[in-house]
């Protein structure tokens, strides 16, 4: 409803200033052989502009702020014992009286001061939604009347409107920066509140993950050995490689180097389809069919294999990245210049000498750079690990056994009602800051091989 | 025009210092192509060329670009085989053997019959394992010593071993234009071939490295049976015995390079000569 | 010395016959090679269909599910309340609306059970069964179903009425074999007696196998686990589709005009360039943890909300419009901007009127594939709170809601594994056959668009 009686406003206001601006430049040319410097369409956009985005400008400051200034209306008007309490009654204090106020009713009678803190909050809604009204259209008319004001033949209105649309288009690309900005901020403060329970020396080098959960309440915060989930994530990672490498490169050379176009044409769509399928259809795929597979063949020839287990989430993994390798590799070989394959073949190479002794050494930095960008996917995957590891944080070298990754206990420790204050959960994002810089790492290292590799045949 | 055709004049009177073409009838035919046709997929590139290549020789193929002299001199070592959609028809033989031949073996061919590039194409490796290369893969050295011995002698053929003696191990790539291709033309002779091929050797590189280049090219004679494509009629005067103009697929004229400059039969021949074909 | 390189015809021999030596172990290897390359492709074209294979036969016969037909009467005796309050018959409306809902109170509190239980009964009179057991035949949620007919038409009282009526899922897993029948009775979920009625019904054709629409209709279900559906799921994920649409398109094509029209090259623009394409490969986990941190811990916004799913979803979506974007921009030929240019239109003029309409196609395509990922992204949302149990359809981007692939990924962890796998195979069906869908209108939409420029 608010959100409406706002837009509609904002829109009478848009319209209006717009017309304004329209018009009165329209009049200035109008008949004398004065020349507008901009045509009355950017007239009426400055117009708009001065007249709508201050309006923006408070109504953004309120919905942003609006939450924590009406907490602490409604705490300064309960009694002052109630703000002292553990911060989830607080919230929930908060909570009743805001359902006191809305008229939906609470469970249990609402005592005295709820109730006029209730009435208090209602009035005070009200008063804060006008008052922000009030202020966004006082300041919306004051633009409107300085930028109308302003017009005149030679103001270069569609100047002014450009370097609008340019601080736009600046602001739109920041928000990839302050998207890096705050996964590196958050990720570091939560951990860093993380680090404050938890030696930092305990988290990155003990060998025993166990945090037990806090509604055990014996105040032991839990042991948070970082080994065995890197461990877990490290060995998947190693078998999707070993999967992934060698089927996707042998796939990326025959279809560029021995097969038919039209086989390729058909073949390599095929293989991309597995690069579209999301994570948590290969999860359920290694859970129902690849896990009780590899089981079963391990039975056949003796090997206990766990239907969940490290090598079950690898070899599905490796089965997803597939085409991320195969198509790297397919790009990186096109690239090498066709010449070096007929030297090679003019000497009497056969084809696989080709390939293997000039085509890959020529390749490899390319190839290289490819693994690992699947390597860091590898890492950072986490759907196929949470169904199909098999959640076993324990350090063991056996790949046929369960284990656990770093990905999954952060699903784990952070799924559920995460209250950020315990070591439970902050962990997640210890986790997490660990898991960005490895695959950071990884990335930085990857896109500056390949792109060695590109300016190389240039 | 006149400049060009004296041009033309100048160089064929050095062709009479190296060679009277008396004396290439002691070579006996080492190719010889009958009837050989080229499609690439609808498009026929070559039209039935029927030629003899003299031994020890250099044979030059001229013709203004695509004419078919690339393609033809691909069919010798069967190059065309990696173009998708390239067919091949007619005869080559080589020593009388036919290369098309099921029974033959293409690697052996191309191991006999080496080919240098347009563009100069050493393998992003050392100097020494762009000449070993070639010997490697077939197994031409017994030892360690042999394989040396196979890389220091062609490079030294090749003239270039002076020049990066000190350096075997450093990348080809880092080479100058002209040594590249001369280090293609040591990493074809290191395979030990009879025939090379040369696709325009020089097209890439700069007067001085293509007069060293083409000096090169008269030394090998002496061993080799060579048929360089060329689009410089003075390239052709200067290094080759016998000259072959091909036209739009067709061998319009070939013969004594003496006399194809001086003296051709065909219009479309003096035409070009003349530099009135492009 | 020079032996080893006798020159041209003087070394043929000697290498001929070397050359000659290796070439069978050469030829071998050749073959070799390339087999592995053929195997290598047969193994991931084997894995893309073992993966449809695997999903299509077990998620296929999901969407026929038993459903028994029988007669419903609706029993004056067993249905209380009598009839529906008529408004006439009151003062006011308040006072109406208020005997309308004890009406309702009582109707609900009616022994539902027992219609059911009679219309079983009557398919089969002779049958020996006890109710507990005959009631396990059909969904829990039949009672409710017949009320509901009850509430939406108050004249069928005392009639009796054809009424179809889903199977528990444990029958439909019996009937369709989806769980081992030889098993000894400890160790089926129905009763001996159950699993008679039930062959029995299917033979003389009261259960039959019906297209179940309600997987499109329906919430999910706890109780009544036969009866859940993905609408609730499809919202959700259809309100954060449309957030990072709203979002990410206009964001992203921005920076990408910004970047590659406007910007100088300077260290900070070189900066975002490495930022985006590493921002491209970040975990999508890590964004889940942005979620958690900034949008529900920082600013307050509720879990569970599809809005917050969506800016989350965006944030992540954004990299592959951008680069998409900005490859479609470097495409457009220096040319057509040298020509605005030169007309005497200003930069911004040039690139908004003229060259920005050359990239629509790579654009959408952008767009559309980057939606597609988003829409089959699951552990980001697992993080903010998405993957709560929800039994109703979320009416705004503010309510709790799932998704299609967290509905997929609760599916898989209901303790019914019998049915759920194929449920939850049928969900695959469903999101995948969305994708594809969608993949389809990129094609086809950029074959046009293409054609028109």
């Amino acid at each position: 409803m608010n959100a409406l009686v706002i837009a509609a406003l904002l829109l009478v206001l848009l319209t209006v200033s717009y017309q304004v601006g329209w018009s009165r430049s329209r009049k200035l040319a109008d008949g004398k052989d004065t020349r507008l410097h901009s045509r009355p369409i950017y007239h009426g956009v400055l117009a708009a502009l001065f007249a709508v985005l201050p309006a923006i400008v408070i109504i953004g400051l309120w919905a942003l702020f609006s939450q924590s200034v009406t907490n602490s209306f409604i705490l300064a008007q309960l009694p002052a014992e109630v703000a002292q309490q553990e911060p989830f009654a607080v919230q929930s204090a908060i909570a009743r009286v805001q359902a006191i106020a809305s008229g939906y009713g609470v469970i249990g009678e609402p005592t005295a001061a709820e109730t006029a803190a209730a009435s208090a909050y209602a009035s005070f809604q009200q008063l804060s939604f006008l008052g922000v009204i009030a202020a966004a259209a006082a300041l919306g008319a004051g633009g409107l009347f300085w930028a109308q004001r302003r017009i005149a033949p030679r103001l270069r209105a569609r100047t002014e409107v450009e370097i609008f649309v340019r601080l736009a288009l600046i602001a739109c690309s920041t928000v990839a920066i302050l998207t890096t900005l705050g996964i590196v901020l958050s990720l570091l403060a939560d951990a860093l509140r993380f680090f404050s329970f938890i030696n930092p020396l305990d988290f990155f080098f003990g060998t025993t993950w166990n945090p037990r959960f806090q509604s055990a309440g014996t105040g032991s915060a839990g042991e948070y050995g970082l080994l065995p989930l890197l461990w877990g994530t490290v060995m998947i990672s190693i078998i999707a490689m070993l999967v992934a490498v060698p089927i996707g490169l042998m796939s990326a050379i025959y279809l560029s180097q021995y097969a038919h176009e039209r086989v390729r044409s058909v073949v390599k769509p095929i293989i991309e389809i597995l690069a579209g399928i999301p994570t948590i259809v290969y999860g359920f795929f290694a859970l129902v069919t690849v896990g009780p597979f590899l089981s079963g063949l391990g039975e056949a020839i003796g090997i206990d294999i766990r239907a969940t287990s490290a090598l079950t989430a690898g070899v599905v993994m490796g089965i997803m990245i597939i085409p991320f390798i195969s198509s790297l590799s397919d790009d990186i070989l096109g690239q090498v210049p066709r010449t070096m394959r007929d030297g090679s073949l003019g000497l009497g190479a056969t084809q696989s000498e080709t390939i293997r002794k000039v085509l890959l050494p020529a390749a490899l930095p390319g190839v290289v750079g490819a693994v690992l960008l699947a390597v860091s996917r590898a890492i950072g995957e986490t759907m196929i690990v949470v169904l199909a590891a098999g959640n076993s944080p324990v350090l063991r070298a056996n790949p046929a056994e369960p284990t656990s990754t770093v990905t999954v206990s952060i699903v784990n420790q952070l799924t559920g009602d995460a209250d950020f204050t315990s070591p439970q959960s902050l962990v997640a994002f210890a986790l997490g800051l660990t898991l960005f810089a490895m695959t950071l790492l990884l990335n930085v290292l990857a896109l500056y091989i390949v792109r060695k590799f590109r300016e190389q045949y240039e | 025009m006149d400049v060009l055709a004296g041009k033309v004049k100048v160089t064929s009177k050095t062709l009479d210092q190296t060679m009277k073409p008396a004396e290439l009838m002691d070579h006996p035919i080492r190719l010889s192509a009958r009837d050989v046709t080229v499609h690439y997929g609808e498009k026929q590139a070559l039209h039935g060329i029927s030629i003899d290549i003299p031994d020890r020789a250099v044979t030059s193929f001229i013709g203004p670009s695509g004419c078919g002299k690339s393609t033809f001199l691909r069919c010798i070592n069967r190059m065309n085989d990696t173009i998708e959609g390239a067919k091949v028809g007619g005869k080559i033989e080589l020593d009388g053997e036919d290369i098309y031949s099921p029974d033959l073996d293409v690697v052996e061919l191309r191991a006999r019959v080496g080919m240098v590039f347009q563009k100069p194409n050493p393998f992003p490796k050392s100097i020494y394992d762009n000449v070993a290369y070639g010997p490697r893969i077939h197994g031409l050295a017994k030892s360690k010593a042999d394989l040396d011995e196979i890389v220091v002698s062609s490079l030294r053929k090749a003239g270039l071993f002076e020049e990066v003696k000190d350096r075997l191990s450093e990348p080809g790539t880092g080479l100058s234009g002209g040594q590249q291709q001369r280090l293609c033309i040591a990493r074809a002779i290191a395979v030990g071939p009879e025939v090379i091929l040369m696709d325009e050797p020089c097209s890439a590189l700069d007067p001085i490295a293509t007069a060293i280049i083409e000096e090169l090219i008269d030394e090998l004679r002496e061993n080799y049976t060579i048929v360089i494509v060329t689009h410089s009629m003075q390239q052709a005067a200067r290094v080759s015995q016998k000259t072959a103009f091909f036209h739009l697929g067709n061998l319009i004229e070939h013969g004594d390079t003496e006399d194809i400059f001086t003296n051709p039969v065909n219009k479309q021949t003096q035409d070009y000569i003349m530099g009135r074909i492009g | 010395m020079t032996d080893t390189v006798l020159p041209g015809a003087a070394a043929g021999a000697q290498n001929r016959e070397r050359v000659r030596k290796s070439l069978s172990r050469r030829h071998r290897n050749e073959i070799l090679f390339r087999w592995a390359g053929i195997l290598s492709i047969a193994a991931a074209l084997g894995f893309v269909a073992i993966l449809f294979g695997m999903i299509l036969s077990k998620g296929l016969p999901s969407f026929w599910q038993s459903t028994v037909h029988v007669e419903a009467f609706f029993d004056p005796e067993l249905i209380e309340g009598g009839p529906r309050p008529v408004l006439a018959d009151f003062p006011s409306p308040a006072d109406h609306q208020q005997a309308v809902n004890e009406w309702q109170r009582a109707v609900t509190l009616s022994n539902w059970n027992r219609i059911v239980e009679t219309a079983l009964r009557a398919e089969a009179p002779d049958f020996e069964i006890e109710t507990r057991d005959l009631l396990e035949l059909v969904t829990s949620s039949a009672r409710f179903q017949l009320r509901d007919m009850y509430f939406a038409n108050p004249d069928v009282l005392g009639q009796t009425m054809p009424v179809s009526i889903l199977a528990s899922a444990n029958t439909d897993n019996w009937l369709k074999g989806t769980i081992d029948r030889s098993q000894p009775d400890e160790r089926q979920q129905l009763a001996a007696t159950t699993r008679t009625l039930a062959d029995q019904f299917e033979e003389n054709g009261t259960i039959s196998f019906d297209f179940a629409w309600h997987i499109f209709t329906n919430v999910d279900s706890r109780s009544a686990p036969a009866t859940a559906g993905l609408a609730g799921a499809f919202m959700g994920s259809l309100y954060m589709m449309i957030v990072v649409i709203v979002l990410a398109v206009p964001i992203g094509v921005a920076s990408a005009v910004y970047l590659e029209e406007f910007a100088p090259k300077n260290r900070l623009t070189d900066l975002i360039e490495v930022n985006i394409n590493n921002l491209a490969a970040v975990p999508s986990i890590v964004f889940g943890l942005l979620g958690a941190a900034v949008f529900i811990n920082y600013f307050g916004l509720p879990r569970s909300a599809p809005l917050v799913g969506g800016l989350v979803l965006t944030l992540m979506t954004l990299p592959t419009i951008i680069i998409a974007t900005r490859a479609a921009l470097r495409a457009v030929p220096p040319s057509l901007r040298q020509a605005a240019l030169g007309l005497g239109a200003s930069r911004n003029q040039t690139v908004f009127h003229h060259v920005l309409p050359m990239t629509y196609p790579g654009v959408l395509t952008a767009t559309i594939i980057g939606v597609a990922q988003a829409l089959g992204e699951t552990a980001p949302l697992l993080l903010i709170g998405m993957s709560a149990f929800i039994a109703n359809i979320p009416a705004g981007p503010l309510d709790s809601a799932t998704a299609l692939p967290v509905q997929i990924y609760l599916w898989q962890g209901n303790e019914n594994r019998n049915f759920f796998e194929a449920r939850t195979s049928a969900a695959i069906i469903v999101l995948l056959g969305l994708m594809l869908l969608l993949n389809a209108i990129a094609i086809f939409l950029r074959s046009r668009l293409e054609k028109r420029a």
